[in-house]
């Protein structure tokens, strides 16, 4: 850990977790040690704990109607401001990344692309429900048409390669799409996650849409499959003991189960609206036409 | 009469006069086999079980005929005979001429509806005029809805390509057997996938004659095969290794069972599941059209529908009228032979799901709610339920929060539109909703809210090819019917 610059003592960050636009520790009262490859010591991690979780889910469902209540349009607003405000703070990613063991290169180049991950995104909120509704030529007397909506709550385990780009890339077309989120960063990474929050924090997003922990993916996974106040589970690493695990869990509550482990975040295969409509639900909505009496008036 | 529309001073007198003579549809339209076999590989083959079990009338306890019982070896067949006419056949099918045949199939179901009417009228004891007017029909515009499809899937994913799955093994309920298999085989042959599909044992015939059709649409053998049996024949269907779907229609338990077996696989599902409906009427709905609406909602095909409003949220000032006027109209539901086309209300479909509604009926009245059933008279044979309606229920009852299947109604009231939306949405279930009103930013309001994947306003029970269908939650996930419905059939790339 950083010590001193010149004669000056630097004030060292701590890094705690994001639950309902708040940044509590973790109750658990339990820590880890995150470091680089070479074992260096960066800072003390919350532990995240099941009850952590729960709380999170809490706080996500509270904030889901807000949420998806709101205009998309004002959705859109709102990532590009966490893009703003990610592209402002640059500088202090860059020097998390380095040092969790990327090059200034390629720090600079990830935060970059998760800054254009979100502002893509950001241009979804209000144009992907065209894209995939439909109004539905039935044979009756009826107007009929069919939207996505989103699912709910979402439990997210980010990508565990990386510190930013996984996060940002399963987070985004979340939020994009309405829902709410609890995600578990990186275990060997957090360090970003915990400063992403800070951003989202400041970005006017509402308390409680993301909520993020640190922690063990194999001690919170289950939780992340079986709590019954959530509506769908991500899952983005190839370990298939875990996704089984996850998918048997899941049917408790008739969970969606979305996999990513074959997705390559850091090309254009990391991003599309089909993203956004994994966590959508499609809502068909039905009304008579009058016609009453064979009324003749039209044209 | 019933006791308690003697205190109403405007009554109707259903008791006298109003006796309509018997009109029952002949079942000389229709062929049913002494026995039938299983469908595999364009052919009907004994069963390697040996096995046969008996499918009766439930409006007669009359044995209809014996079908066979699949076991694992003939399931392993099945997906065999899916799998070779996959690889040789299907996939390499150009899509314009795999439209063809499902158009043919379409066809056909059409010429020969009025006999498919009866026999699922006769398997599945649901009134004739539902099999003659609702089931078939649909089911045939299903095929030839998504025939269409087959040649044009490249525009139903904006810059992707698709490609199927490969074998669909399909797994349909008793309630709308026909119409079940076509919603299950029409977009999985469409796509370019095959089939190996399980009817529930009570109700094969029909599925069974749709192979006979298939046969002679000289479809290529293999690519759909029908086979029958119970729970153990699905679970053989589910747990097959070279099945790459599963596509179910049935109850939330059965399906959290699926979707634990195929934990480990690649397999992928579509689960359509229970629901608990609620239908909701304001006070300034049209009241009497609201009714009609409600009772199509419940006693359509007595109650076994997964999406069936079973739950009524009346708003206060407008109940003590909607009871009495619902109380009114049950009294002049036709209960009975279902073969009758003035029926309403035909035979519950088995004896099993007899014995389930009337536990449910005993569990309502234990429960404190109050119970108000038509005084229809039942036949002596055969399965009948008269149609019921509690009110007095308490949102906590189980009859108000598990799925009955059958034509019980749980009627609360409600002030404000926010409680009622809450209550609505208080179940785990989210197939369907109803809402009733003539204000239309409040249906609005009402149907964005509603977590249910099917909305319907001022209307209910609504059904048709084009028009996605599917739950939130528990109720399953995957969506049949229209664009939305090629999703589960392919590989978007």
């Amino acid at each position: 850990m950083a010590t001193t610059t010149g004669n000056r003592l630097e004030v060292l960050k701590t890094y705690k977790i994001y639950i309902g636009g708040q940044f509590p520790r973790t109750e658990s009262g339990r820590y880890y040690i995150a470091t680089n490859s070479k074992k260096e010591k960066l800072a003390n991690v919350c532990l995240s704990s099941r009850k952590d979780f729960r709380d999170a889910v809490g706080k996500a469902r509270g904030a889901f109607g807000g949420w998806s209540g709101r205009a998309a349009f004002n959705r859109g607003q709102i990532l590009y401001r966490i893009a703003e405000m990610l592209e402002g703070r640059k500088a202090q990613f860059v020097d998390e990344l380095m040092k969790q063991d990327s090059t200034k290169a390629q720090a600079e180049k990830e935060v970059s692309l998760c800054i254009d991950r979100l502002i893509y995104y950001s241009g979804w909120c209000d144009k992907f429900q065209q894209l995939f509704s439909s109004v539905n030529p039935v044979a009756s007397s009826h107007f009929n048409f069919s939207n996505p909506e989103p699912m709910g709550v979402i439990a997210t385990i980010a990508p565990q390669g990386d510190s930013l780009l996984g996060l940002v890339s399963v987070i985004a077309p979340i939020i994009a799409g309405g829902n709410t989120c609890v995600a578990l960063a990186s275990n060997t990474k957090p360090l970003c996650a915990v400063t992403f929050a800070e951003v989202l924090n400041s970005s006017d997003l509402p308390g409680g849409v993301v909520n993020i922990l640190t922690g063990k993916v194999a001690e919170l996974a289950p939780f992340f499959a079986d709590h019954m106040d959530v509506n769908a589970t991500v899952y983005c690493e190839s370990d298939a003991t875990t996704q089984k695990m996850i998918k048997e869990k899941s049917a408790l509550n008739v969970k969606r189960v979305v996999l990513y482990d074959k997705v390559k975040w850091n090309d254009a295969g990391g991003q599309s609206p089909y993203f956004i409509m994994d966590l959508q639900e499609i809502k068909t909505t039905w009304h008579p036409i009058e016609n009453i009496g064979g009324a003749k008036a039209g044209y | 009469m019933a006791k308690a529309s003697k205190k109403n001073t405007i009554k109707l007198k259903f008791d006298s006069a109003r006796k309509l003579a018997p009109a029952p549809e002949s079942k000389a339209g229709a062929k049913i086999d002494p026995q039938y076999d299983l469908f595999i590989n364009g052919k009907f083959e004994k069963p390697t079980s040996k096995k046969y079990f008996a499918s009766i009338n439930p409006a007669t306890e009359e044995k209809l005929s014996m079908i066979a019982e699949a076991n694992q070896a003939d399931v392993n067949k099945a997906v065999k005979a899916a799998r070779g006419a996959y690889d040789k056949n299907w996939k390499k099918m150009p899509p314009a001429e795999r439209a063809k045949y499902i158009y043919r199939i379409a066809r056909m179901v059409q010429e020969r509806a009025r006999e498919f009417a009866i026999i699922e009228t006769l398997d599945g004891g649901k009134p004739i005029r539902e099999s003659r007017d609702f089931d078939v029909p649909t089911a045939a515009n299903h095929f030839f809805y998504y025939a269409g499809w087959a040649d044009k899937l490249e525009y139903a994913f904006p810059n992707r390509t698709t490609s199927p799955l490969g074998v669909a093994g399909q797994i349909i309920p008793w309630n709308f057997p026909l119409l079940m298999a076509a919603w299950k085989i029409a977009p999985a042959l469409a796509c370019g996938n095959t089939v190996v599909l399980k009817p529930a044992e009570n109700t094969s015939l029909t599925a069974l004659k749709l192979a006979e059709i298939i046969q002679e649409a000289d479809l290529p053998p293999g690519v759909v095969n029908i086979i029958t049996g119970a729970g153990s024949t699905g679970a053989a269907i589910v747990n097959h290794p070279d099945v790459n779907k599963i596509a179910f229609t049935g109850s939330t338990d059965v399906g959290k069972i699926i979707q634990r077996a195929i934990a480990g696989t690649d397999k992928k599902a579509t689960l359509e599941l229970g629901g608990k409906a609620a239908n909701i009427i304001f006070d300034d709905a049209p009241l009497d059209q609201a009714v009609e609406g409600v009772i199509n909602g419940i006693f359509f095909n007595q109650g076994h529908v997964c999406c069936a409003g079973s739950r009524l949220y009346v708003q206060e000032s407008v109940f003590k009228e909607v009871v009495r006027k619902l109380k009114d109209r049950l009294e002049t539901l036709i209960v009975g032979d279902p073969m009758d086309k003035n029926t309403d209300i035909g035979a519950i479909n088995s004896r099993e799901q007899l014995n389930i509604i009337n536990n449910y009926i005993k569990i309502g009245q234990k429960e404190g709610a109050e119970m108000y059933q038509s005084s229809a008279d039942l036949p002596k044979k055969g399965f009948y339920c008269r149609p019921t309606i509690f009110t007095n229920v308490a949102q906590s009852n189980r009859i108000a929060q598990e799925e009955i299947f059958g034509p019980v109604l749980a009627i609360q009231s409600f002030r404000t539109d926010d409680e009622v939306i809450e209550k609505a949405n208080n179940t785990p279930y989210g197939l369907s909703a109803g809402v009733w009103t003539d204000k239309g930013s409040k249906i609005f309001n009402l149907t964005t809210k509603l977590r249910a994947g099917v909305i319907w306003a001022n209307t209910f029970n609504k059904f048709d090819p084009t028009s996605p269908f599917g739950g939130y939650k528990e109720s399953g996930y995957g969506r049949e019917g229209g664009l939305h419905g090629l999703n589960t059939y392919v590989n978007v790339v």
